[in-house]
């Protein structure tokens, strides 16, 4: 092997070390920037976490654009991802201005224009701590259904005797369907720590299995004529791994010991 | 271009209007740099307007718009997001086609020297270095810069983020100054430091990914050139003790094209009231190859001093 | 409140204590708790705000009120408190608390276009009377003046009074309950002649339907809304029906909502006595034996500045107050009047709307004829995106209630119905359709006056701090009264003025045009809550006059005035309220003023001891009078008389009518404080609030307004009593329904309902349109009157150019100006400011959008205000809501100060505006 050749390749390798190490580094960097992600509210029309990360510029025309200084940018080494923008409704919630400013300003579409009515924003979603929440307690307080600016659909009342005296509870109860984590129930909370706050869906929301549909929600008609083709199973065995009962197969617990 | 205060030999024996009138294009830049931010930060935090509801300048470096009309945007950035897996938006693209036009037209690195908000940092560091001469604790290779633009873009496509916006001094500075204090005046004195008692001209002239997609930029620049007069340079090598890029002033291969023509110049403009002969000069790139061929009639300094 | 650092560590080292020695959780949470409560001290009182009147408990330590919470005992709230109630506790402890008293200086000296400074009390109180003095030598009695209020406690309220009518001869005060009550008070009197509602809280409880009269209950009385709605829930008959002129939070749980044209509540309760009639639903037997029919003059103006007007109204303003000359009668004002359309009608009885005359039933049907339900379509829909079939259907709903025999009704009112250009009218018509039908005074049936202020019933009303009033529903006009009340006073005859004062818009008008000099604020905010501000603003800062503003904080009126005295707040003084139900409840100082903040009272008393005798004894001149025994236009010497009564020339008000002998036999301390501290009875050496009450308790005792005596309000087992309260076998007990044999002591025996409130007296018999010659009387002994009242068309109704109605209110989150619940930061953060509420469409027409900033402009004056499309009110198409506690959005410039010809008092819902983009 020549001197040349063999300086090559090790120039090469070193190259190609000092690479993968810093890349890998970085990547890990990157990869602890976007995980801080999960506690972060977004303007309104925001993409989905990952698009969003991937889409914004960092330029902060939606935060020049609001005109309640809603919007912030995060600082580097703050506990969000850096630079983009979030807000935090105890402080400035989204008032849900109808021309959405915020999403016009955006350039690249982090901040989608598929929103065409600020209602249909999904901010996150309100949650009630019902320990601490005053009206779960019986008191008339409420503001949270009150100014809430789609009382009566994203905040609704519901009314029970309080059995100990004459009087009703008013209790708030919300609705994912409407709610556009706006923030300004989380503002308004009178409580010394908002008894409401809003979180990211994902981090809330449970989900109903796929293959179950409440009997009362739909009514599906009854089948007259069986489509048998469409009752092949495409696979043979259908299997519950990872997470079924019975581990391994049907011929490894017969063969197991007793 | 050549004026009669750029002709003493010694530039110690400069007078103090000749030492001002030599601060010229740093005092320019410096100025582009505040107007630049001041422009960003005006129309965040005072409102600035051109009509009711039409910002000035809104945004930042990253991506703005300039009196609702003109958009504006990182190409460096908008081409990360692109790799990351984003379908841009038509604003996005047209403002960074609008912005790389723009520094084609001038030279990419013009970006670097005359709007960058690193660039006083580390501009400051090298000065203290030369004053308090600190020598070079170890070497890199310039082009390292272009490994981190390639890593850059391929760490983009595999994270699904825009690598280098994520972790960029540069945006962080910028942002910070507009949009309020944090963690990124850290790393700002981290590359200070650097510059300081590491690596001479560290970041810009090694590293930064963003520094070396404007070089590739650069290399089209069709206007502004520095031009070289070989047939009055000295070769005294004031120039390039001043230059943050010294590599591209290689006289030799400049003798053969008549200007500075590497990608890494960001033409500003330090080695022109430098050179005491005037042989560097800022010049419309079309009208240097005239002027050099008529300067081939005369004969050069050096080859005059050879004739004696 | 708010536990500070050290408290936390402690709690903290207790809860570690705790886990060391392996104690659960939640006991580990109550050991913190215990820790952190150590030495507090409770003690019961009431909440500081509306006239629902709950019962709270006080948490004290350090001097200092740590905690509140709703008194579990207490029977109006259960311990709960709505979240306005949850902030008592924070209400004393704002940034801005006045601490000591700032003048109007320059160089040292009074001036009118000085800056506030600080000064002594003593130089506060030097200047204070200089200027009252001058004033009062210039002007007469009636050239000074006293805005006094509803939050005024009881013994505030009736030393305010008697320094003002007995002291100072002088019947101008006014509280702000003018504001808010004087239409029901004056439809209680012309109906009953006594005031305050028959039923009490309790009728919820046995009620099938409960009818809202304009009144937001569900956020203006929180608490009782709640057991309403309990009710509701548990009671499968119960109906609850909410008339508003929008759609609002009580909707919600409404059974029926019927949203009503301003003004319209006139015909609709005309179309319901109609259908009384009609379908033979006429309760005969309670009708014939309780009840006469009654009427008065239609022609009796708008409540505008009776003379001289256009010298103070613009042009634009005047376009509306010509009315008060002649109007011209619309279609169906004619058409419900009897008369035809065009008509020009001189309002000749302006001046004398109150008066009444009995008619026939005959006559009284007839009255009614006209409206039927097409009548009440054309007044009283409010929706224009409602139908007329589905209007009509709900309206026949409506009177389906009232006639079925089966159902209890009760009413309910507020604003809605006294804040009303025929305020008086339309509270009367409410009592008339519940008495056709025989529903009133019974437990669950009775039309219920809701009040606003704490104790708008307790200290306004029952106290007499209205300009006509004396204590115990005895007016100024009337000579008995008069003696009676210089009797328990102990004064000269004649020394009381048989002039009735200015109401509060009137000095208010007085202020502006120059007739009075000097006035005083105490517990309200007139430059706030006034409408028509813009007038009231110029004649306070550009009028040679001198205003006090006492007050707990900075508000408008205090910025101006010329003198602001630094107030104690509820907590920093005793005192009594009086609630919606006439419960009398109480509480003791928990806490020591703030700075050198004295209580409203001591304020008045240090007043009375600079002022003589002579000062106010001797003639005065007061126009107006004209009274038996009394020279036109004066008020004689008393200083004679006195001097053979013993009363020295040079003697203090203060001696004369407050620290008397009898009164200074009240000694502080005493036991009923159980250790409390009392500023104002430290600082005179006598318990003054006692004496107060004890003395004003004279005037009720078998009057029908009976008190306790004052240590049995402060009975640890007493959560207030509603009078009358009478000594029954050795114990205080109190009243549930008047006018209700089972109940009321005060019934004769066998009579089953006895109206006592009229014994006595006797009207005249007419016709629709006049009284009789008075040959034919009706003798009212034990009834009560059943009024045909008829429909008047709103002064100011929406032209083409301000095309839209203003109705203005409150909101859940903030009491009044909010003065107080501004300064608690949390309920400040959840309504920070006021907004207008307005129907999408009528946005959209005029390109606006929800959150941007408009001018809502009137003929009258102008606010800049955000525009709110949802939310929690929903109004219809044409009328915007803007609710107006909040300073910066002073909403009252635009309102019109058009009162209720009768009882005066302002109608604050409805008048015209014009909303465009600001």
């Amino acid at each position: 092997m020549s001197a040349n050749r063999r300086d090559f390749l090790v120039r090469l390798m070193q190259g190609a070390t000092l690479a993968s190490t810093g890349g890998l580094g970085w990547a890990y960097l990157l990869r602890q920037e976007a995980r801080a992600q999960p506690f972060a509210l977004r303007p309104p029309g925001a993409l989905p976490d990952d698009d969003f990360n991937a889409a914004c510029i960092k330029c902060g025309q939606c935060v020049v654009a609001c005109p309640f200084d809603t919007l912030k940018l995060e600082a580097a080494g703050g506990n969000l991802p850096i630079g983009m923008p979030f807000f935090e409704p105890r402080q400035i919630p989204c008032y849900l201005c109808p021309s959405i400013p915020c999403m016009k300003a955006c350039p690249t579409g982090a901040l989608s224009p598929k929103l065409k009515n600020i209602n249909d924003s999904r901010m996150g979603l309100a949650v009630i701590d019902t320990e601490n929440c005053l009206s779960w307690k019986g008191l008339r307080c409420e503001i949270c259904h009150r100014e809430c600016p789609i009382k009566g659909k994203a905040i609704t009342l519901e009314t029970h005797p309080r059995q100990i005296s004459k009087h009703a509870m008013f209790i708030p109860v919300v609705h994912s369907d409407a709610c556009t984590g706006c923030g300004i129930c989380v503002r308004a909370c009178p409580t010394t720590e908002p008894a409401i706050r809003i979180l990211p869906h994902a981090l809330i929301q449970g989900k109903i299995g796929d293959h179950y549909r409440l009997g009362w929600t739909r009514e599906d008609s009854i089948t007259q004529e069986f489509d048998a083709t469409g009752a092949a199973p495409t696979i043979a065995v259908p299997t519950n791994a990872p997470s079924g009962p019975v581990k391994g197969s049907a011929a490894d617990y017969l063969n197991g010991g007793l | 271009m050549r004026t009669a205060q750029d002709s003493s030999h010694d530039l110690s024996q400069r007078s103090l209007a000749q030492r001002v009138w030599s601060w010229r294009y740093i005092v320019l830049r410096r100025l582009s740099q505040f107007v630049t931010l001041l422009l960003f930060f005006g129309t965040i935090h005072w409102g600035w307007e051109v009509a009711k509801d039409v910002p000035l300048l809104s945004g930042n470096l990253s991506g703005s718009k300039f009196i609702g009309l003109i958009p504006m945007a990182d190409p460096f950035a908008v081409l990360q997001i692109f790799l990351a897996g984003h379908v841009l938006q038509t604003e996005a693209i047209l403002g960074s086609v609008i912005v790389l036009g723009f520094y084609s037209l001038i030279g990419g690195r013009v970006f670097c020297s005359w709007a960058c908000p690193v660039n006083p940092v580390t501009d400051l560091a090298g000065w203290l270095r030369v004053r308090f001469d600190i020598r070079p604790t170890f070497i890199l290779l310039r082009n390292t810069r272009y490994f981190v633009l390639a890593l850059t873009l391929i760490l983009s496509v595999l994270t699904g983020v825009a690598a280098f916006e994520w972790v960029s001094p540069v945006g962080m500075a910028h942002r910070e100054i507009l949009f309020g204090l944090g963690f990124g005046a850290t790393v700002l004195l981290a590359i200070f430091l650097f510059d300081l008692f590491i690596l001479k001209h560290g970041w810009c002239g090694h590293l930064c990914p963003l520094g070396a997609f404007w070089s590739l930029v650069g290399k089209v620049n069709p206007t502004l050139r520095v031009r070289f007069d070989k047939t009055t340079c000295t070769h005294c090598g004031e120039c390039a003790k001043v230059c943050p890029e010294p590599q591209v002033l290689n006289l030799k291969l400049l003798e053969e094209k008549g200007f500075v023509f590497f990608g890494e110049c960001s033409n500003c403009g330090r080695c022109t009231p430098v050179c005491p002969e005037g042989s560097l000069v800022f010049d419309f790139k079309p009208l240097i190859r005239a002027h050099n061929a008529q300067a081939q009639g005369s004969v050069s300094v050096s080859e005059a001093q050879r004739r004696v | 409140m708010g536990i500070t650092r050290r408290e936390f560590l402690k709690n903290s080292v207790a809860a570690s204590a705790a886990a060391t020695v392996g104690l659960p959780l939640s006991q580990q949470a109550e050991a913190a708790v215990a820790q952190s409560e150590a030495g507090w001290q409770w003690d019961k009182g009431a909440c500081r705000f509306c006239g629902t009147g709950c019962g709270i408990m006080i948490a004290t330590k350090d001097g200092r009120i740590v905690a509140t919470k709703g008194d579990p005992k207490a029977p109006v709230n259960k311990g709960l408190n709505c979240v306005k109630g949850y902030f008592n506790g924070k209400i004393m402890y704002g940034q801005d608390r006045l601490t000591q008293p700032l003048l109007r200086m320059t160089d040292g000296k009074f001036d009118k276009k000085g800056k506030f400074v600080p000064v002594s009390w003593d130089t506060a109180m030097d200047v204070m009377v200089e200027k009252f003095l001058a004033a009062y030598r210039e002007k007469g009695p009636h050239g000074v003046g006293i805005f006094g209020s509803g939050q005024w406690t009881v013994p505030e309220g009736y030393v305010a009074a008697k320094l003002w009518k007995a002291g100072f001869r002088s019947n101008n005060i006014d509280p702000n309950a003018r504001h808010c009550m004087a239409s029901a008070v004056a439809a209680f009197m012309q109906t009953f002649g006594i005031d305050e509602p028959a039923g009490n809280y309790d009728d919820i409880e046995h009620t099938d339907t409960a009818i809202l009269w304009g009144a937001n209950m569900a956020e203006m009385h929180p608490i009782l809304w709640s057991r309403i709605t309990d009710r509701r829930l548990t009671h499968k008959n119960m109906k609850v029906i909410n008339l508003s002129t929008y759609s609002n939070m009580s909707s919600d749980i409404a059974d029926l909502e019927i949203v009503f044209k301003p003004s319209g509540d006139l015909a609709i309760q005309n179309y319901i006595a109609r259908e009384i009639i009609k379908r033979d639903a006429v309760n005969w037997d309670f009708v014939k034996k309780h009840t006469v029919f009654a009427t008065g003059p239609y022609d009796i103006g708008y409540g505008f500045r009776p003379k001289n007007a256009d010298k103070f109204a613009s042009p634009a303003e005047m376009e509306v107050v010509k009315n008060e000359q002649t109007r011209v009668l619309d279609k169906w004002e004619a058409i419900g009047q009897r008369r035809k359309a065009g008509d020009v009608v001189p309002q000749a009885n302006a001046a004398t709307a109150g008066k009444d005359w009995a008619i026939s039933f005959e006559d009284f049907a007839k009255a009614l004829e006209p409206y039927d339900a097409d009548y009440v379509v054309a007044t009283a829909k409010g929706d224009p995106d409602e139908s007329a079939e589905v209007f009509k259907a709900k309206i026949k709903e409506l009177a389906d209630y009232y006639c079925d025999p089966k159902r209890k009704v009760v009413s309910y009112w507020t604003m809605g119905f006294n804040q009303h250009q025929r305020g008086t009218w339309v509270n009367e018509q409410c009592y008339t359709n519940h008495m056709l039908v025989g529903k009133q005074s019974l437990p669950g049936n009775g039309a219920f006056s809701l009040t606003g202020q704490p104790s708008a019933c307790g200290t306004a009303r029952e106290v007499g701090t209205f300009a006509h009033r004396l204590p115990a529903d005895m007016v100024v006009m009337n000579p008995k009264h008069r003696a009676l009340s210089e009797k328990v006073w102990n004064l000269p005859a004649k020394t009381l003025s048989p002039q009735m004062g200015s109401h509060y818009v009137k000095i208010m008008r007085d202020l502006e045009d120059g007739t009075c000099k000097w006035a005083m604020v105490q517990v309200n905010n007139p430059w706030q809550n006034t409408a028509n501000l813009n007038h009231w603003i110029k004649g306070a800062r550009d009028m040679d006059n001198f205003i006090v503003c006492c007050d707990g904080y900075p508000t408008v009126s205090a910025k101006v005035a010329d003198l602001v005295l630094p107030a104690a707040m509820i907590f920093e003084k005793w005192g009594f309220y009086g609630n919606a139900e006439r419960r009398t409840q109480c509480w003791r100082q928990q806490v020591k003023p703030v700075g050198e903040a004295r209580g409203d009272m001591w304020i008045l008393l240090e007043m009375a001891k600079r002022i003589k005798i002579k000062d106010c004894w001797g003639e005065q001149k007061v126009a107006g009078v004209k009274a038996p025994g009394f020279e036109d236009g004066k008020l004689p010497s008393v200083l004679d008389e006195a001097a053979k009564m013993g009363y020295s020339p040079e003697a203090s008000l203060y001696d004369a009518l407050f620290a008397t002998p009898k009164n200074k036999k009240y000694a502080w301390p005493d036991p009923v404080a159980k250790g409390h501290g009392n500023h104002i009875a430290e600082n005179l050496g006598f318990f003054v609030e006692k004496a107060m009450f004890e003395e004003y308790r004279e005037f009720g005792t078998d009057h029908g307004h009976d008190l306790a005596p004052f240590d049995v309000y402060y009975d640890d087992a007493v959560r207030g009593l509603k009078w009358p309260v009478v000594l029954k076998d050795g114990k205080w007990v109190e009243t549930d329904w008047r006018f209700n044999e089972e109940y009321d002591p005060y019934c004769k025996k066998g009579s089953g309902i006895d109206f006592y409130g009229n014994n006595g007296n006797a009207l005249v018999m007419g016709d629709l349109d006049k009284p009789g010659d008075g040959s034919v009387k009706v003798k009212l002994d034990g009834k009560a009157k059943i009024y045909f009242r008829p429909y008047a068309s709103p002064v100011e109704e929406p032209d083409t150019n301000f095309n839209l109605w203003l109705c203005t209110g409150r909101v859940l989150e903030h009491w009044h100006s909010g003065s107080m619940t501004r300064r608690v930061p949390e309920l400040h953060r959840a309504v920070p400011n006021a907004v207008c509420w307005i129907h999408p469409k009528d946005a959209d027409a005029r390109g606006l959008k929800r959150n941007d900033l408009v001018w809502v402009e009137s003929r009258r004056g102008k606010v800049k205000v955000r525009i709110e499309t949802g939310g929690r009110n929903r109004v219809p198409r044409g009328l915007v809501y803007v609710p107006w506690f909040d300073e910066s959005v002073l909403i009252n410039k635009v309102c019109l100060d058009s009162t209720c010809p009768i009882s005066k008092e302002t109608d604050f819902k409805k008048c015209s505006v014009k909303v465009y983009k600001a």
